[in-house]
């Protein structure tokens, strides 16, 4: 059986298997003496979209940065496309193909909108063109001589979604995308998202807006103080729509 | 004779000459101070060291290596610029994670180390290093006499400065730096090498420093302490100039030499403190600098 003969032992003893783009096991974050997240388990298989859903500090764009190594310190085991990255230099985690939107969006005010654009270094082949993200962005090309902080809101996300989709990464890291845009701007944000998953890329996605996530996502992550407290497959959301509710708090 | 305001032309635009000489230094050392602030947020104070260092170099090099002037002009500033690497690698990064005063601290202690260990080998009194031949003699102006080599060190400045400009604002380079400068955290989740760019930063910071010590070298005494009292005026620029802007560090590194200039045509009692009173004046009036962003 291929799954096993590709299984790979993780510090931690849990076998990961080669169609699991994340792994994460029992994984702790900390910024300087404060614990922020306390054993996280997250796996996430290639081409799948997940959302991480929680109320405000839950942790969940701490789970993001902490696979990035942008917490003070992480411990535990986080497997990306095969190979543990806990002891890795951050710089070196968005080479295995990830590519990180952070909440903040973190548009550069002293790049123009083009430099933005071509500023993260490519990770992999097989990434967008300048040409295709103009064609996904036409907003993006119309502005981009424009200093980057100076476009509204819903460009600035698409910018930051748009430079890391040249990349090549093919393990996307999205801290809510959708966090005060108009529904039409949502709206054309989730065919973007609908079209990546399609090209075979994995996604995960820190959402408040749970009508933006829900019909797109494979599965649902709750996160409550730095833990996984439960996890939902899309096909029992009805189901279980009221539990998530009362875990939300909505 | 032609008169400006009671001077003669000759006079006024040979202390002008001067002047601009003058800011042409400032402007690269500003300039140097402005990339290293920029990505370490260290205000560099072994620069005018640094400085020093280069001009020694040049002379060492020139006594015991018979290295000429041209091959010292890019020679000292790669040697000085890997020296300056070292140190970032091996002592600044250190205390990265500290307060930026211990990097303004540990800095000056350089500085005194680098000063103090030369006047115990060579004393303070300097020496003089000779003007290349190439560059000797002067050039009748309609309206003064301008010595070659200092047209040659305003020219040689300028050209410097505005290249890192273009390096700095309008390639990919100087993408990664003014972006580093703004979120070095983000540019490390985009697989950018910051502690690497860091390293190279200051090492290009601590060159400019090194080549405008070989430029200066043939006009000034190269002595010890030749770093120390230049650096107080520039660190003045600097205020003035907002360390934000690199284009602000060299326009305001000029516009100095120039003021200064002037100011020893018209009330030469002023000429050494007009630019602390201009410091004095834009503090209190644009606390940010001319070109600064404000807070
Ligand atoms: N840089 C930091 N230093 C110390 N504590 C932090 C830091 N960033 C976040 N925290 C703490 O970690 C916890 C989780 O924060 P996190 O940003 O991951 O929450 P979140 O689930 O993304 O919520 P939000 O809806 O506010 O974005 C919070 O209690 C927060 O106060
Ligand atoms: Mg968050």
């Amino acid at each position: 059986m291929t799954s096993v003969m590709n299984a790979t032992r993780s510090p931690h003893g849990i076998s990961t298997s080669s169609d699991e783009a994340i792994c994460l096991a029992g994984v702790n974050a900390f910024y300087g003496e404060s614990h922020i997240l306390h054993g996280v388990d997250l796996r996430v298989k290639r081409g799948e979209l997940v959302t991480l859903l929680g109320r405000n500090g839950a942790g969940r764009s701490t789970t993001l940065k902490t696979i990035m190594n942008m917490v003070g310190s992480r411990s535990g085991s986080i497997v990306i496309n095969g190979q543990e990255t806990l002891g890795m230099k951050p710089h070196h985690i968005p080479r295995l193909g990830v590519g990180y939107c952070p909440e903040e969006r973190g548009i550069f005010a002293s790049l123009d909108v083009e430099e933005n654009l071509l500023l993260p270094p490519t990770v992999r082949s097989g990434g967008m063109s300048l040409d295709d993200i103009y064609g996904m962005f036409p907003n993006l090309y119309e502005r981009r001589r424009s200093q980057g902080t100076r476009l509204s809101g819903g460009e600035q996300q698409m910018l930051a979604m748009a430079r890391i989709l040249r990349t090549g990464a093919d393990i996307l890291l999205l801290d809510e995308i959708t966090e005060g845009l108009a529904p039409v701007i949502n709206q054309a944000l989730a065919e973007v998202l609908v079209t990546l998953k399609s090209r075979g890329m994995t996604i995960v996605l820190v959402e408040q807006n749970f009508r933006f996530a829900a019909p797109l996502a494979d599965r649902h992550f709750v996160m409550e103080h730095g833990r996984i407290i439960d996890t939902i497959e899309a096909a029992d959301l009805d189901a279980r729509r009221d539990d998530l509710n009362a875990l939300l708090g909505v | 004779m032609t008169m400006i305001f009671g001077v003669p032309l000759a006079v006024f635009m040979g202390q002008l000459m001067l002047g601009l000489i003058n800011g042409a230094f400032y402007a690269l050392l500003s300039l140097g101070l402005a990339v290293i602030f920029g990505l370490l947020k260290i205000v560099n104070f072994a620069h005018g060291a640094q400085y020093m260092l280069g001009a020694f170099a040049a002379l060492l090099g020139a006594q015991y290596l018979g290295i000429n002037y041209w091959l010292a002009l890019l020679l000292v500033p790669l040697v000085v610029g890997a020296f300056g690497a070292l140190l970032e690698r091996l002592v600044l990064r250190r205390i990265a994670h500290l307060d930026h005063l211990y990097g303004l601290l540990l800095t000056f202690g350089l500085a005194l180390i680098f000063e103090g260990s030369l006047i115990n080998l060579f004393g303070v009194s300097g020496a003089s290093y000779p003007v290349p031949e190439a560059l000797a003699g002067g050039i009748k102006l309609p309206f003064m006499f301008l010595p070659t080599y200092r047209g040659w060190v305003l020219v040689a400045a300028l050209v410097v400065c505005l290249g890192t400009w273009f390096i700095i604002e309008r390639t990919r380079l100087g993408a990664y730096l003014r972006a580093g400068t703004e979120n070095p955290a983000l540019m490390q989740a985009f697989g950018v090498n910051v502690p690497l760019l860091v390293t190279l930063t200051y090492g290009f910071g601590v060159a400019l420093a090194a080549f405008a010590g070989v430029l200066a070298a043939p006009l000034y005494p190269v002595s010890p302490t030749m770093g120390s009292s230049l650096l107080i005026v520039v660190f003045a620029v600097v205020v003035i100039g907002g360390m934000g802007s690199i284009l602000g560090a060299i326009l305001t590194g000029l516009a100095m030499g120039l003021i200064e200039g002037l100011t020893k045509v018209y009330y030469p009692e002023a000429a050494n403190t007009v630019i602390f009173l201009v410091m004095i004046m834009v503090l209190m009036l644009r606390p940010a600098g001319l070109f600064g962003k404000e807070a």
